[in-house]
């Protein structure tokens, strides 16, 4: 870990910063937390180098959509432990949901989060406070003191938005403050109980359905609300081929809707969760293959804004009880890059500089935070990845708390291999 | 005569006047056919059974009748097969047990324990008023005190040799073999075949 | 001949040779519930562990009775009274059962999976007997086995099953089994009680009881339960009768030899009329009593020696892998 007074210099590396037009060999030099020069041949003068030939330089990535469980459920995971497993996994910043005990729905919570992150995280953390009050749909939260506090955006994720006046209200209100408003889409009522996809698996397990028009009526929901209030939807986790034909067509209207997908629903079905195994459970669920190759297209043709793992930590305890009483949620700081690279960058899908916009650019744009740039004068948060790296995932290792994850064992290409903050590594198997 | 390493011990003669000898050894110490009855022992102690009612009517103008029971869910080795298992056959006694003079047959005595569990069988399906066993070919080696009253033929073996019997019903002819290099003693028995 | 997999978790992974196997040895072994001593030594020191979470006097006494003509020990644990209401996991549960070391635990759970959950654990043959909507092999098992003896064969027969097929294990266990035996499915029943994709399961679904019925060799009738009508599945008890129950007329659309299946316990009047129960085709009862038979089978050839675990959950994650 270098001060930011000597600076960092990488060097040899291939960067790719699509806000500059840049994909090609580049040096980096880092100094007092910020990006001081980008270009060939760099002198290093006092600064550190590192030697980053063969491998890959882009503006350090955001996970938009992480549960971090501090306060409130600390065995799960807490600051410190998410934002070590996040470095790992090659992110230099997370945005962290408010279903926490107590509910980030108020500035003593929020600023709790801040002063936690800055004294024992490694990565920044953006807070999303919560829509309503202890996200109960009921009540707006206040969310300029939220704001205030340090929040980026508000969700009442865990729960979606139920009642669409509370989510029309949100979506006004939230102009003030021209932050937007993450919706977990799901109609309850439809829903229904389901634990897994409604289809050929759930009726093959003989457990309850979690049908896709709960997601899709909500999506188009908040898609008119949007276009309705001018306010700013962001949809979390799509998992249908509906959802994304929506937001597609949304676009083409010109609505103000961005939406985000996980890297386990790109790169699993609900097949997955035949044998019952509770690391398969999450909300929403896995889906089918169709809808599948549709989240693939999105994220290809532009639809989709954004990957963010929806990092979903549960102790092993909670995991190990029969499938429909299990929690929801697989951890993903992780496993989100080995994932994403295997099974996109590599096969040729999206290309490293859609990579970047959608997990660095995309996120730090719709949060409204500095970064997804590695122009001059910008903060030095750097990912380094390496294309070819083999890596076998094993939980044993993970800087996480938790363990619950469907890719144990999984035999992948490429991944982060350092992560810097502000100049800093915090982050290095180089 | 050597067949597949086998030699030929017996042949459908000497079966026949073995059966025929045992037949007249079972009226003369029974001394009346009344309430006789034959009980095989399945497999191979059924046909055996059935020749030996023959030869009785043969003698006597009347036969005894003919009953098959099927001991597998009596033997004291369930363990010892993993999950492997006989096929269970029907157990058919048309004739009610009590007070009966029944005779167990079977084709080769050996270890005991197939007669053993013969008799708990034949116990849970009423009283007999007595029990003798008949047997084609005795073998030796007993794990238990158990003695045939009727002897085909006293074959002495060592326990790495095996007696292979055939029948004409279910094997295509009579003959008994003996062989060499039977598996270890302690080794799981086939299915179906008597120890 | 044998088993491949020391537990009896569902019939979806049971081959034909196995299946048939099972009903073989059933008859062999259904002579004894007819004799006066109504035991073999067999199962001799054997201990069975009956755990029903999920509560049912009928399934539970058929499979007491299969222990104890086996000659085996048999141990009810139904956590009404039990830990698992105390807050226990099932896994904890299932832990503590296991250090008694029973040969065998019998698992009837409201929760699909539970069983797997229990080989993944416990050293003992597992056998289930019914997982939520998931399974219920020994019921298929007894179905079949009912079959086979009314009509010689399974291969190539037609089997109607209508009712609540969203919540019904039996109806999954038996689509499995007749499949793999050569046996054709027809299912009918209320569209809100139809799951999706359910013919990928070996089926088709009829428009009507009526089409579902005709000129089938056995009608198979699913109990409907109250709560299903106090969520909106289907409008009254009344209008379900009228659409969907098996009355005369109905079962006079099979063939004239079709025999009347029934799980139980029977809603007289509400998916089945009264007369069609108790009429001469209905093989309701010889079900009840070919269970006891079928699962002294199961144990029987359940029974053996300890071996390592085998694999007894499908690989949904290493087929995803690959």
């Amino acid at each position: 870990m270098s001060p930011g007074v000597s600076g960092l210099l990488l060097r040899g590396g291939r960067v790719v910063d699509p806000s500059q037009g840049l994909d090609g060999p580049a040096d980096l030099l880092l100094r007092d937390g910020i990006v001081q020069r980008i270009g060939p041949g760099l002198e290093a003068g006092e600064a550190r180098v590192m030697d980053v030939g063969g491998k890959v330089v882009v503006p350090g990535l955001t996970d938009m959509h992480v549960h971090l469980r501090e306060p409130g459920q600390e065995w799960k995971e807490t600051i410190a432990t998410g934002t070590a497993a996040a470095a790992a996994g090659g992110f230099t910043g997370v945005a962290c949901m408010p279903n926490t005990i107590p509910v980030n729905d108020e500035r003593a919570v929020t600023e709790f989060i801040v002063a936690q992150a800055r004294a024992t995280g490694i990565v920044r953390v953006y807070p999303i406070g919560a829509v309503s009050k202890g996200l109960k749909g009921l009540e707006l939260a206040e969310m300029g003191d939220l704001v205030a506090g340090g929040a980026v955006a508000v969700s009442d994720d865990g729960q979606p938005v139920v009642s669409a006046r509370m989510m029309r209200l949100a979506l006004e209100y939230s102009r003030i403050f021209g932050i937007p408003v993450i919706d977990h889409c799901e109609d309850p009522d439809l829903s229904d109980g389901g634990v897994v996809n409604e289809g050929e698996v759930s009726t093959r397990l003989g457990l309850k359905g979690w049908n896709r028009a709960a997601e899709d009526t909500m999506v188009a929901r908040d898609i008119c609300l949007a276009a309705e209030t001018g306010g700013r939807v962001h949809i979390a986790h799509v998992s249908t081929e509906g959802a994304v034909a929506l937001v597609r067509a949304a676009r083409g209207q010109g609505i103000r809707v961005t939406c985000e997908v996980t890297p386990h629903h790109l790169a699993l079905t609900d097949e997955a969760c035949l044998g019952f195994d509770t690391a398969t459970k999450m909300n929403p669920p896995l889906r089918t293959e169709r809808d599948r190759m549709a989240l693939i297209q999105g994220l290809a043709d532009g639809t989709v804004d954004a990957i963010a793992s929806d990092h979903a930590p549960h102790h092993a305890d909670e995991k190990g009880v029969e499938f429909s009483r299990a929690p929801f949620g697989v951890i993903g700081l992780e496993t989100a890059l080995p994932i994403v690279l295997d099974r996109l960058v590599r096969k040729g899908i999206i290309g490293l500089p859609r990579l970047v916009e959608l997990m660095s650019v995309n996120p730090a744009k719709i949060l409204g935070l500095p970064g997804g740039t590695l122009k001059p004068g910008s903060p030095a948060d750097v990912t380094i990845l390496d294309l070819e790296r083999p890596v076998t995932i094993d939980p044993g290792r993970f800087r996480s708390l938790s363990r619950n994850t469907p890719f144990a064992g999984w035999n992948l290409t490429g991944s982060a291999v350092a992560t810097i903050v502000g100049g800093t590594v915090v982050h290095s198997i180089l | 005569m050597k067949q597949d390493g086998g030699v030929r011990i017996m042949d459908a003669e000497k079966i026949s006047r073995a059966l025929t000898r045992i037949a007249h050894e079972i009226l003369e110490k029974n001394r009346t056919l009344d309430e006789l009855a034959l009980v095989g022992i399945r497999t191979r102690g059924v046909p055996i059974a059935r020749r030996l009612a023959e030869a009785i009517r043969q003698i006597e103008g009347a036969e005894p009748p003919v009953g098959a029971l099927d001991i597998n869910l009596y033997r004291d080795d369930l363990s010892l097969t993993g999950r492997e298992r006989p096929v269970l056959r029907r157990t058919e006694i048309p004739f009610a047990i009590e007070k009966k003079r029944i005779v167990l047959v079977d084709d080769v005595l050996f270890t005991g324990r197939t007669v053993r569990a013969a008799l708990e069988g034949l116990g849970d399906l009423g009283r007999p008023r007595l029990i003798q066993l008949a047997v084609l070919v005795d073998r030796g080696h007993r794990e238990l005190p158990i003695r045939a009253d009727y002897v085909g033929k006293n074959v002495p073996t060592s326990l790495r040799e095996s007696i292979e019997v055939r029948f004409g019903e279910t094997d295509g002819e009579d003959a008994v073999f003996i062989r060499a290099a039977e598996p270890d003693p302690g080794e799981t028995p086939v299915p179906g075949e008597s120890r | 001949m044998k088993l491949h997999s020391r537990h009896l978790l569902g019939i979806e992974t049971l081959k034909a040779e196995e299946i048939t196997l099972i009903l073989d040895t059933a008859e062999s072994l259904a002579q004894i519930s007819q004799r006066e001593i109504k035991k073999v030594p067999t199962l001799r020191g054997r201990t069975v562990v009956n755990f029903f979470v999920e509560p049912s006097t009928r399934t539970r006494s058929s499979f007491e009775i299969a222990e104890k003509r086996l000659s085996a020990d048999s141990l009810n644990f139904s956590p009404g009274s039990s830990s698992l209401v105390k807050g226990e996991t099932l896994a904890d549960t299932a832990r503590n059962l296991e250090a008694m070391a029973p040969d065998f635990i019998v698992i009837r759970h409201s929760e699909p999976g539970a069983p797997h959950m229990l080989a993944r654990i416990c050293r003992s043959s597992i056998i289930n007997a019914g997982d939520g909507a998931h399974e219920h092999p020994t019921q298929a098992l007894l179905d079949a086995y009912t079959l086979r003896q009314r009509k010689g064969r399974l291969r190539g027969l037609r089997v109607a099953i209508v009712g609540d097929i969203l919540h019904s294990r039996v109806v999954r266990s038996n689509i499995f089994l007749l499949n793999t035996m050569g046996a054709e499915v027809v299912l009918a029943g209320p569209p809100t009680l139809m799951p999706r994709g359910i013919e990928s399961l070996g089926a088709t679904v009829a428009r009507s009881i009526d089409e579902a019925v005709e000129g089938v060799d056995a009608i198979m009738m699913l109990r409907v339960q109250q709560e299903r009508m106090a969520r909106g599945y289907f409008p009254s008890v009344r209008e379900y009768f009228r659409l969907y129950g098996l009355t005369p007329a109905r079962a006079a659309l099979a063939k004239s030899d079709a025999i009347i299946m029934h799980p139980g316990p029977i809603n007289r009047g509400v998916e089945i009329a009264s007369e069609v129960a108790d009429g001469p085709l209905s093989v309701i009862l010889e079900q009840v009593t070919n269970g006891v038979a079928v699962r002294m089978a199961v144990l029987y050839l359940l029974a053996g020696e300890e071996e390592p675990q085998d694999p007894a959950v499908t690989p949904g994650l290493e087929r995803a892998q690959a």
